[in-house]
């Protein structure tokens, strides 16, 4: 490379770097927009939703059923239709999305979180504690994720709470793995032999030098585990497995409608599922993107 | 032989620790006693199951206890149908394994040649069709992709039944469907719901194992031999990108099954996921446990397979083990 | 030893003028950029010069195995006559390992490890001519035992991991000697290999060679092999040949200051207790060469004239140099 070439890149601020690379491709940017989009419409739901579908008393089973374009009793349009219990499908879709992104979030963070702080730790101790950590880890990833959030489901029953507790245990597994092969990768740096040599605190070590220069990857696999986060929620809620049924998230709109999809009903089931697959899809293409962008081997 | 034996041992102790799992989470988490008894049973009759199951016990009696009976095949009765647990599950296993052999043919048979053509020509239209078309194969759920598939093909088109397996013939004392044309059509659409996970992650793998090898130097001693291009990726660049490719299937065979659940519960095919499923929903937990127990045997089994083939497949790691 | 004149023999292979470059996201890299010479039949040539001189891709040009972001983009390649550029993709396939063969630089990395050495040898017998597979594979024991592969039987369903380097580029040798090919281009087959295995497969191959009456192209950065073997020398710098000529006079008598740079920095008993002499400066960027003749920034001779582009002239009988100023190359 020309010095000049390689003196512009170094000048551009770290974030104005990324944010270009990220540009690079089309579809990420794509995938932001779309990501950006679901979110508002999460956040802004309860207002831009003609009714609440979860209070009783302003639905009508008169309104059940109807096909997208009715006019609700309430006097506004159903512009998505309605389902079997008078719910404004978009509505149901704006708090539905809700409660999908905010299981997802919820639960990747918390899962992020204690993965990501038991990886550490592993790498950093070591010790017979650490083996049987790894071991655990190792165990659980032998599994679907699918199947132990079943089976956890099975014994805890449905709720939000239970559902967000299931998907914490099975993904923690995965961020714990990321962080300790990160950490492991770092701690033979100079930088951390240096700080070491310094005799800093352990915890300074850890959180001040360690965990910044572990987060690219744990970053990337946070943001994908929102995505399998809201996949799972759905096929456990579409199951039956998942959230209650008075709150129905977008898996349990879609499970419900799906009786009446035979007899050409489809408006219940369609229009939940292209807004859950629009979510997981923008979050799929920002967090592929980021990858590439993130990993030091593709990377600048 | 000796690593064999070390990773037969290991198998044998992750199936162990599971059932240590399985005890826990069936008879410490919930109340043994409404796992064991039926609801409807009189206060006599509990008294007599707890006797009889040794819930009196200290718990790693009563954990032996499961195991000697796990061991002889005795994991409970189901409530709902008053059968043996077991045997429930086991009749219903091969319809499941059908759905799942069937789906991950379905995605080799599909994604290599895929992956093939996107490794080929990158830059080719179809190609970069073909790598979209994955992205979206991630992120589709697979229950609403089956929801989907029934809507086109069975409610509008019409073209294929939506539910069930059709009709089945016998072999080897066992009903299957992809023996009969009937049987076939029902298999069709549940299968290729199934496979559309794999597809694209097979697909994927494919293609990358390709541009990888390609700009290999053995490529392009190939090609200076004078071989043709049909010899050249048909055996040099598959046989040396085969081996991820397989040991990926492999191990996603086992997820395979696992997500039959969501699969069969869509097109009501009759296999042991919509059991469990249908056992969770009433808590019938002896056949919820009996599931457990057989998942994590044919898991473990699965991995010991997939690494037996590795072994067999690669040159290289069976001399590294012999040496 | 016999230097063959050129216009003695109907050259084999005659390439004129050839240009190969790369279309890089930076620019266009001329990594071959109007490169002519011919080899005789039963002649050495010896292509030499630095990584990132050109002489591999000329070789990979004349075998067509170019790969994009790489072109032919002019010239001709005559086999017998033949413009290699012109050739179908088929017509070449029927070329390759047949009368024109290649071996490749590392012998590690040229046999495919999942396969057997039997299916690589027997499958290149049988790419040229029908063979059923048990005549195919009696080809490739006699293949094997040819260059020197003890119990080729037994060896023969090994896979290449379980062979040294040297023997593995002994087998890349049988399959490129399996067709009798008229033309072998030799990439730098020893570079990889230890110093006594060096001269064994050397020796192994002139022996060959002069047996089959083969012509051979030899690829190479290292001149005291091209004087062991070569007939003739081609010195190639930036993608240009700048100086050609029988072995002899180019290696005591050079007329190139980068010619005579290279001498200079190969280590020599006649020379011992002298200092080791190296060329300045670095390999020059193909994106950004210096106009007119590409050595003159490491040059010690160079002068305003060199910001021209000089000729290939002839400085003596079959000696070809690219310079302005050859007599100041003896002066030195």
């Amino acid at each position: 490379m020309s010095a000049a070439l390689a003196a512009t890149a170094d000048d551009e601020a770290p974030f104005r770097r990324f944010a270009r690379r990220f540009a690079d491709s089309k579809l990420a940017l794509l995938g932001l927009a779309l990501l950006t989009l679901i979110l508002l419409a999460a956040l802004l739901g309860p207002s831009l939703a003609p009714q609440n579908p979860y209070d009783l008393a302003q639905l009508d089973i008169m309104d059940g059923r109807l096909p997208p374009g009715s006019r609700m009793g309430a006097g506004f349009t159903a512009w998505l239709g309605s389902d079997d219990q008078g719910r404004d499908m978009l509505s149901g879709i704006l708090y539905g999305l809700r409660i999908s992104l905010g299981v997802g979030i919820a639960s990747a963070a918390a899962a992020g979180l204690i993965g990501t702080a038991l990886g550490l730790l592993v790498a950093w101790r070591g010790g017979w504690v650490a083996g049987a950590i790894m071991r655990l880890v190792d165990l659980q990833l032998s599994f679907p994720a699918f199947l132990v959030a079943l089976m956890v489901l099975a014994l805890l029953g449905r709720g939000v709470l239970n559902v967000v507790l299931a998907l914490v245990l099975v993904e923690w597994s995965y961020c714990a793995r990321t962080a300790r092969s990160a950490a492991l990768a770092e701690r033979r740096r100079e930088y951390i032999e240096a700080a070491e040599g310094l005799a800093l605190s352990t915890r300074r070590i850890l959180f001040r030098h360690l965990l910044p220069n572990c987060l690219p990857p744990l970053i990337v696999i946070g943001t994908m585990q929102v995505a399998r986060a809201i996949a799972l929620e759905a096929t456990l809620s579409f199951l039956g497995l998942g959230v209650p049924v008075t709150e129905p998230s977008l898996g349990l709109l879609i499970a419900s409608g799906y009786q009446y999809m035979l007899s050409g009903q489809y408006w219940m089931s369609v229009y939940p599922g292209i807004a859950l697959l629009l979510a997981i899809l923008g979050i799929n293409l920002v967090g592929d993107q980021l990858r590439d962008v993130l990993n030091p081997r593709t990377g600048t | 032989m000796l690593w064999l034996l070390h990773r037969v041992i290991q198998a044998g102790f992750v199936v162990l620790a599971m059932t240590v799992l399985v005890f826990v989470a069936v008879n410490v988490v919930g109340n043994p006693a409404d796992i064991l008894i039926s609801p409807q049973a009189d206060q006599a009759e509990r008294a007599r199951v707890i006797a009889a199951f040794g819930l009196d016990q200290p718990l790693w009696r009563q954990y032996l206890h499961f195991l000697v009976q796990a061991a002889h095949g005795n994991l409970g009765r189901s409530f709902v149908f008053n059968q043996p647990a077991l045997q429930l599950i086991l009749q219903r296993m091969p319809a499941t394994m059908e759905l799942a052999v069937s789906a991950v043919l379905l995605s080799v048979l599909i994604g290599i040649p895929l992956g093939l053509l996107a490794g080929l020509w990158p830059d080719a239209l179809l190609s970069r069709a073909v790598m979209a078309g994955s992205i979206l194969g991630f992120s589709l759920p697979t229950f609403w992709v089956g929801l989907m598939l029934i809507m086109v093909f069975a409610v509008q088109l019409g073209w294929l039944p939506s539910t069930g397996r059709g009709r089945t013939a016998l072999l080897f004392g066992v009903p299957w469907s992809f023996l009969t044309l009937d049987g076939l059509r029902h298999l069709l659409l549940p299968a290729l719901n199934l496979a559309l996970f794999n597809i694209s992650l097979v697909l994927r793998l494919t293609r990358a194992g390709v541009r990888e090898v390609l700009p290999m130097d053995y490529i392009r001693f190939a090609r200076a031999k004078g071989l043709s291009p049909a010899r050249i990726v048909g055996v040099h660049v598959l046989k040396a990108i085969l081996m991820p490719i397989v040991t990926v299937v492999g191990l996603e065979f086992g997820s395979t099954v696992a997500f039959a659940v969501v699969t069969e519960s869509v097109f009501a095919w009759p296999g042991m996921g919509k059991l469990i499923i249908d056992s969770i929903g009433v808590l019938d937990r002896p056949v919820i446990a009996a599931y457990l127990v057989i998942i994590v045997l044919l898991f473990v089994t699965i991995n010991l397979v997939v690494d037996l083939l590795y072994t067999a497949l690669d040159p290289r790691v069976r001399s590294d083990e012999a040496g | 030893m016999q230097a063959l004149p050129a216009a003695a023999t109907a050259p084999i292979l005659e390439v004129r003028d050839l240009r190969t470059h790369f279309f890089m996201r930076a620019g266009v890299v001329p990594a071959v950029d109007g490169v002519s010479f011919g080899v005789a039949p039963g002649e050495v040539l010896g292509l030499v010069g630095e990584s990132g001189s050109g002489k591999t891709v000329t070789g990979f040009s004349v075998m067509r195995l170019v790969e994009p972001p790489g072109r032919i983009v002019g010239g001709k390649i005559l086999f017998r006559g033949r413009d290699l550029a012109q050739l179908s993709e088929r017509a070449m396939r029927d070329l390759r390992g047949n009368r024109i063969a290649m071996v490749f630089q590392d012998p590690m990395t040229t046999l495919n490890p999942v396969l057997r050495i039997d299916t690589q040898l027997i499958e290149a017998v049988r790419a040229h001519g029908r063979t059923s597979r048990r005549a195919a594979r009696a080809r490739a024991v006699e293949a094997m035992a040819m260059v020197g592969i003890p119990q080729p039987e037994e060896r023969l369903s090994a896979y290449p991991h379980q062979f040294s380097g040297g023997m593995r580029q002994r087998i890349a040798i049988a399959i490129a000697l399996l067709h009798r090919p008229e033309l072998i281009i030799a990439d730098e087959p020893t570079t990889a290999l230890d110093v006594t295995i060096q001269a064994q497969i050397l020796a192994e191959v002139q022996r060959l060679a002069r047996e089959h009456g083969t012509a051979l192209l030899w690829i190479t950065h290292d001149l005291s092999v091209v004087a062991g073997l070569a007939d003739r020398v081609a010195v190639m710098y930036a993608g240009r040949i700048v100086e050609s000529g029988a072995v002899d006079r180019v290696l005591d008598h050079p007329r190139h200051p980068y010619t005579s740079g290279l001498i200079e920095s190969v280590p020599s008993r006649n020379r011992r207790g002298a200092r080791l002499r190296q060329i300045p400066g670095m390999t020059p960027n193909l994106l950004a060469l210096p106009r007119g003749c590409a050595f003159r920034t490491r040059c010690p001779h160079a002068a305003d004239a060199c910001a021209a582009e000089p000729r290939l002239t002839e400085t003596a009988p079959g000696q070809m140099v690219r310079c302005f100023y050859p007599e100041r190359v003896t002066a030195a």
